[in-house]
């Protein structure tokens, strides 16, 4: 991996995606290989300290039901023993980061809040201790696709501003063409390809080429200026 | 006898019995709660080869509840120490009644925290202590305390035996009505009792809520 990029993990259910992020912060071991962070096995890593450095985005029911914002978002600063002054500070800009109004939010429960926000809580909460690598499991998958959109562009925008190492698992395709800057193509546990976004809509790799061919990108049932009929022939009669 | 008069001969030792009962359960719910809910906790963690120590372990708690609490009481007066004294020997059979329920819901609650929060925590860098005191025992609180709540209110009933073996207690008043044949002795230990237990299922239903409430 290449520091400062964002390197997509794509795939069907069952390819291995979340897999191959939970060997990075050691939910999982290798049974055999090593996973390097920061050029150390994890194996050879503290895990407690590893998952602290690593910031940890999670679909949905990611964050602690019985903590409020403030506390979600403070988790990881208090675990590694900043003083309080210092979290209600952090927590307040991250909150702000992630246009969420830390006075309106802060005192909320996780299940006040709609999906989306709980989302920007979720990554709010993964940058709060400031690690360099960011890993996100699908982080908008439960998402209505508008919200999905909006929330894929602003994670875009702060993405580049600041500057992090990301690795991002999704199976939606337009997500990962969109956010990635490599884009690793996992199939049946195993790594079909790497690609850039580019590359890999015109590739000839046979699992790639499938997978663009599934989505509606070259869906032949979208072809034609009309779009598909949202009622079935049968029952226009 | 009226009520006011039977209360003005007997109101102090009513009084003073209740006050024993109290002391009789509040001590069998300490050690109840002291020993079940680390138990509980231990059960999820070391389940042992198979869950074998998890059955073992809960299955002594039911057998517990199966013998009739007048037996239990009885077996425990040999024992050296304990049945020395009454109350002793009332608060161990006490305990060991109460602990069921306790060690159960504590189980079963920390077992069933949600897999992907538990995940979430480890993940954020929790340590098992952190995660066990942050995560775990909040969000199993209400299951545990519905467990501490049947127990404390079964505890308030079962105590009256303890009179059976000297500990004291309401049951006096209960097994003094029986021997003279006295409906008013029976309900001077009866009523109170009775009271004390809807009292504790009331409040510790209301923990309980608050506890339910915050999740």
């Amino acid at each position: 991996m290449w520091k400062g990029e964002t390197l997509v993990l794509l795939g069907r259910s069952g390819a291995g995606k979340t897999t191959a992020l939970k060997l990075i912060n050691r939910l999982l071991e290798p049974t055999t290989g090593d996973v390097l962070v920061s050029g150390r096995s994890t194996r050879a890593w503290d895990p407690i300290a590893l998952r602290r450095r690593i910031g940890y985005v999670i679909q949905e029911t990611g964050l602690l039901p019985h903590f409020s914002v403030e506390q979600n978002v403070g988790l990881v600063p208090r675990l590694c023993g900043w003083s309080a002054e210092r979290i209600r500070v952090r927590v307040a800009e991250m909150l702000q980061l992630v246009g969420l109004e830390p006075a309106v939010f802060g005192r909320r429960h996780p299940r006040a809040l709609s999906g989306g926000q709980r989302q920007r809580v979720g990554v709010a909460r993964a940058l709060a201790a400031d690690p360099e690598l960011l890993l996100m499991d699908e982080p908008f998958g439960a998402l209505d696709p508008v919200t999905r959109v909006d929330l894929q562009e602003q994670f875009r925008a702060l993405k580049q501003r600041l500057g992090k190492t990301v690795v991002f698992v999704t199976h939606d395709l337009r997500e990962a063409l969109f956010l990635g800057t490599r884009i690793a193509l996992l199939a049946e546990g195993r790594l079909a390809g790497v690609f850039s976004p580019a590359e890999f809509l015109n590739t000839s790799n046979p699992a790639a080429a499938a997978y663009v061919a599934a989505f509606s990108l070259r869906d032949p049932r979208f072809k034609g200026s009309e779009g598909p009929s949202p009622i079935p022939e049968e029952m226009t009669e | 006898m009226n009520p006011g008069e039977f209360m003005r001969r007997n109101g102090s030792q009513m009084l003073a019995l209740t006050s024993e009962h109290l002391g009789l359960v509040g001590a069998s719910m300490l050690l109840a709660v002291g020993i079940g809910v680390p138990l509980g906790v231990l059960l999820v963690r070391r389940p042992g080869p198979g869950g074998a120590v998890q059955k073992l372990v809960l299955g002594f708690a039911s057998v517990m509840q199966t013998v009739p609490s007048l037996a239990l009481f009885g077996f425990l007066l040999p024992v050296p120490w304990l049945g020395a004294r009454g109350d002793r020997s009332a608060v161990v059979a006490l305990t060991l009644y109460a602990l069921l329920p306790v060690v159960r819901n504590t189980f079963i609650g920390i077992r069933d925290v949600d897999p992907a929060v538990r995940e979430a925590a480890i993940g954020m860098g929790m340590t098992g202590n952190q995660l066990l005191r942050q995560v775990e025992l909040p969000l199993a609180m209400g299951v545990i305390l519905a467990g501490i709540r049947v127990a404390a209110v079964t505890s308030i009933g079962v105590a009256t035996i303890g009179a059976a073996i000297g500990a004291g207690g309401l049951g006096e008043f209960i097994f003094r009505g029986v021997a003279s044949v006295s409906n008013e002795l029976i309900m001077a230990g009866a009523i109170p009792a009775a009271l004390l237990a809807i009292g504790a299922d009331t409040f510790l239903g209301a923990v309980e809520r608050r506890l339910r409430a915050v999740r």
